[in-house]
């Protein structure tokens, strides 16, 4: 299938090259180089400290504990709207395509305002959670806990996983489903055997990308999370580093992004073996 | 075609799926609070003290010294919980949830909103000495080394050229405190003749050249990112960033300022849930004995202890001439007087 | 709702009650409260609220910023999809995978680091500040900001659709005589039309609504027109007032905006997708 590339590029295909490759660099490396520069500008000492902080150990343990359930969230809901997204035609799909999309889109500042109004003290549906823990003898905060960073966090990374899976879903067809359903296979059994193995790596793709986007959330997350080294995630850390004032402050900050900055880069690889096998996998499937 | 019998067949598996997920999900959750709460044991009382940007390592330092203080007192071991950010926005997340024991935010306004929901008792001010307020600062000026602009007072920030950080007053309670003593400045000029001292507010704020949305953004555009040439800063926050760059700023007391008073008050309803009115009274009391006042100190903040205020008359230029609150009627008063839509800041920057 | 096709498969009532369950529980639910409490204000109240001259000016910030931001997304998104697709440099699987890093960098630790290195203290901005131009605490800061932001929208909606395309369509204009802007006009634009539109209006969402990367380059003065929607948003909030409901009525704009976006941008795909059919 791949296609032979030329032996030597023309003058027209470098320059394209060097400004792409330029404007990646100045607009996405530099910032990053520039992370990781002014957290080890005054030594591995100071490093080592800011990261192995209790406050920053505690919030990287809420990260990863929101992303992984929102991860885990997501996953479920994307693989049902997927089926239901592509398997069927039904009026008002596309309104429900958009309404899941919002998350993409919306302001993390509108997320944080949305989840204090409707969970906060004198929030809409505060009556029926303190109802909830009265009967059940519970004790659940929805904002200001650990339960809200999750919230928050699900909310915003909410579509990430279906946007990966849908156009790999949409390719695939249904043929194959349609067949083995009139042979009588099961949904379950339709599922795994058929569909699964076709859409796997988009999946993973989508389920690294999802992670990615949790662990970097501040604005939402911000909003429901008010207690350091309880219910901060490592965002949450940098800024009230940052704003801490005092000459290390900021360089602990940069410290503490660059865990995320690690983390990210992580993440990234993961993603390119995800997407290296998908393309294998689809190219296989070309032939 | 029998497609519901096979969807009802397959059904439970994938709905056992579903429960499994949530379930697991739940699980991990609970495990998250649950992890917490195991630490309460009977003689440990946690305190949330809910504050404002600048107090952070203020109250680091004050909780050990109080917690020590308490355990030897009592028995009983306290674990003070410190949450910082915007005053507005920390008195804005206790209306909305966040479990505060105590707030010790910048302004007493912050406080009135709290109390406004029923959450603090009214006469919360006359509760501890000095308005409930331990510790005072005032508003100063911060330049570079040098003081190439020659800033002296007020009226030099007017000059062409001189670029000016403060942070925005609509979102800010430190912004509103330099507001003010720029106010006042003008009205001992100008006396009574508003038109002239709103003129001379225009000019200044024109000179405006970054508008953070706190104090200590304000602070970090000024030291770390090196914009302008003047921070209109809390005192206690210039007197820290000369502590920490000796050589690189000048603190200028201007000729007339303002007395700010943060303040600090009991959550009563919260309290009352936590049970921890006795530790919260505690906490709060003790800011005003002399060890604590002499911490403050230490962390450039005025005591309102004259005796120790006067330990520290080489770190505070105590001859400033200060304004309080109360020459404006008040913080309702001058919240509705000046930063309210409309009101006069709105009048004064938009135009 | 009565193609009998389509409903060989099993699982439509399943999936659908899974579906539209989690979204609203997750996602409605909370929105709602905007809705709801910006309903608190008469539609005089609300109409004031939102045509406030601070308002109606950082509308037109964000909008501007946004679309501008969009669009050199888009002319550098492209040659970026374009060369990741079809040539082949040193450094290649390099780039490819860190296009994604603005999703996973924290928004405040972009806005924080690209207002130091965009400021006359950093050398990207002392370079600018050469050409008279200054980059942090003005509008230049913004669209910087949210052009980092946006880049992972426009090249990876690009890049599946420019993958399927063979060169052979092009190499065949070419050969037919066709110059190459020609072929690139008339041959390949139109095929990545709809990816492109969908990757602008993509990041143009995101930046209408972004927050955390612009609040800390962009000055955030409503006279220099550098505030943001959010950060009108948040001043509401944050101010004496604690204003809910104008806070409220100001995100109900916003949202629909968002929405409205969001409606466009799949109508694009399945006109697109009806036209590939």
């Amino acid at each position: 299938m791949k296609q032979k590339k030329k032996a030597r590029p023309s003058a027209g295909q470098i320059a394209l090259i060097v400004i792409g490759v330029l404007f990646f660099d100045v607009m996405l490396v530099w910032p990053l180089a520039e992370v990781l520069y002014r957290a080890l500008k005054d030594g591995w000492a100071l490093y080592w400290s800011a990261v192995t902080a209790k406050t920053t150990l505690s919030a990287l343990g809420v990260t990863l504990l929101a992303a992984i359930i929102a991860l885990l969230v997501d996953t479920f809901f994307a693989l049902a709207a997927s089926w239901l997204l592509t398997k069927f035609d039904f009026r008002g799909k596309s309104l429900l395509t958009t309404l899941i999309d919002i998350p993409f889109s919306i302001s993390p500042v509108i997320a944080g305002l949305a989840f204090i109004m409707m969970f906060g003290r004198s929030g809409l549906a505060t009556p029926v959670v303190n109802w909830f823990n009265d009967t059940f003898g519970t004790d659940i905060a929805l904002v200001f806990s650990i339960h809200g960073v999750v919230l928050a966090t699900i909310f915003v990374t909410f579509p990430y996983v279906l946007r990966e899976l849908l156009p790999a879903m949409n390719l695939q067809g249904n043929a194959e489903e349609e067949a083995a359903a009139i042979l009588g296979a099961g949904g379950f059994t339709i599922f795994r055997r058929v569909t699964l193995p076709h859409i796997k790596w988009p999946l993973i793709y989508g389920m690294v990308l999802c992670a990615a986007r949790a662990f970097g959330e501040f604005g939402a997350v911000y909003a429901v999370s008010k207690a350091r080294g309880e219910t901060f995630t490592l965002p949450l850390e940098v800024d009230a580093l940052y704003m801490s004032g005092g000459a290390d402050a900021i360089t602990q900050a940069f410290a503490v992004s660059s865990i995320l900055v690690l983390l990210a880069l992580v993440m990234l690889i993961l993603k390119n073996i995800a997407e290296w096998r998908a393309r294998k996998s689809e190219e296989q499937e070309g032939l | 075609m029998n497609i519901h019998l096979i969807k009802s067949k397959h059904l439970p598996r994938m709905a056992a799926l579903g429960l499994s997920v949530c379930l697991l999900a739940g699980m991990l959750v609970g495990c998250g609070s649950s992890s917490d709460e195991a630490e309460e044991d009977s003689d440990v009382v946690e305190l949330l003290n809910v504050s404002y940007d600048p107090t952070r390592e203020f109250y680091e330092a004050y909780n050990e010294l109080f917690t020590a203080y308490y355990e030897e007192a009592y028995g009983v071991t306290v674990e003070v919980t410190q949450s910082h950010g915007g005053s507005g926005s920390q008195a804005r997340s206790v209306i909305e949830g966040n479990e505060a024991d105590v707030v010790t935010l910048a302004l007493a306004h912050d406080i009135t909103l709290i109390e406004n929901e029923g959450m603090i008792d009214a006469g919360w001010m006359d509760e501890f000495e000095n308005n409930s307020s331990p510790y005072t600062s005032t508003i100063v000026f911060l330049v570079r080394a040098g003081n190439e602009k020659n800033i002296q007072d007020w009226d030099n920030l007017l000059q062409e050229g001189v670029d000016i950080i403060t942070p925005d007053p609509k979102s800010s309670g430190g912004a509103c405190w330099n507001f003010l003593a720029a106010w006042y400045y003008a009205e001992q000029q100008y006396g009574k003749d508003e038109a002239q001292i709103k003129e001379f507010m225009r000019a200044l704020y024109a000179n405006v050249l970054v508008m953070d949305s706190g104090a200590r953004g304000a602070t970090t555009t000024f030291v770390e990112n090196g914009q302008g040439d003047v921070l209109i800063a809390w005192e206690n926050e210039a007197l820290q960033t000369m502590a920490d760059y000796p050589d690189e700023y000048e603190i200028i007391t201007p000729s007339v300022s303002i007395l700010a008073e943060p303040s600090v008050a009991i959550v009563d309803e919260n309290v009352t849930d936590h049970d921890t009115a006795e530790v919260a009274q505690a906490y709060l009391e003790y800011l005003y004995t002399d060890e604590a006042q002499r911490l403050i100190g230490e962390y450039y903040y005025r005591p309102t202890n004259e005796e120790i205020l006067s330990e520290f008359s080489d770190v505070f230029d105590l001859d400033v001439e200060l304004c309080t609150i109360d020459d404006f009627g008040g913080w309702d008063k001058a919240y509705e007087t000046f930063f309210q839509d409309d009101a006069i800041f709105d009048e004064i920057y938009n135009s | 709702m009565r193609k009998k096709r389509n409903r060989v498969i099993p699982g439509f009532g399943l999936t659908m009650g899974i579906t539209v369950t989690m979204l609203s529980l997750l996602i409605l639910l909370p929105l709602a409260s905007v809705l709801i409490r910006s309903f608190e204000l008469t539609p005089a109240e609300f109409w004031e609220t939102i045509t406030r001259s601070n308002v109606i000016g950082a509308f037109q910030t964000s909008i501007l910023c946004a679309l501008i931001a969009a669009a050199i997304n888009c002319v550098f998104g492209l040659i970026l999809a374009w060369i990741l697709v079809r040539y082949d440099f040193p450094g290649k699987r390099l780039i490819d995978g860190m296009i994604e890093l603005p999703f996973a960098l924290p928004t405040a630790v972009a806005g924080i680091t690209l207002a130091k290195m965009y400021s006359d203290q950093g050398v990207l901005g002392q370079a600018l500040e050469r050409i008279g131009i200054q980059g942090s605490y003005t509008r230049v800061g913004l669209v910087i900001a949210l052009v980092f932001v946006g880049i992972p929208f426009v090249v990876r909606s690009i890049q599946p659709v420019l993958r399927k395309l063979p060169p052979s369509c092009e190499e065949a204009a070419l050969m037919l005589g066709a110059s190459k802007g020609f072929t690139f006009r008339h041959v390949i634009l139109p095929e990545l039309t709809p990816a492109l539109l969908t990757g602008f209006g993509l990041a143009l969402a995101r930046g209408i609504g972004e927050y955390g990367s612009v609040i800390y380059i962009s000055g955030n003065s409503a006279k220099n027109g550098t505030q943001v929607v959010s950060y009108v948003i948040m001043q509401k909030l944050n101010s004496g007032s604690a204003d809910y409901v104008g806070a409220a009525a100001i995100a109900l704009v916003l949202l629909a905006i968002s929405f409205l976006l969001m409606f466009l941008l799949n109508l694009v795909q399945w006109f697109a997708a009806r036209r590939t059919r």
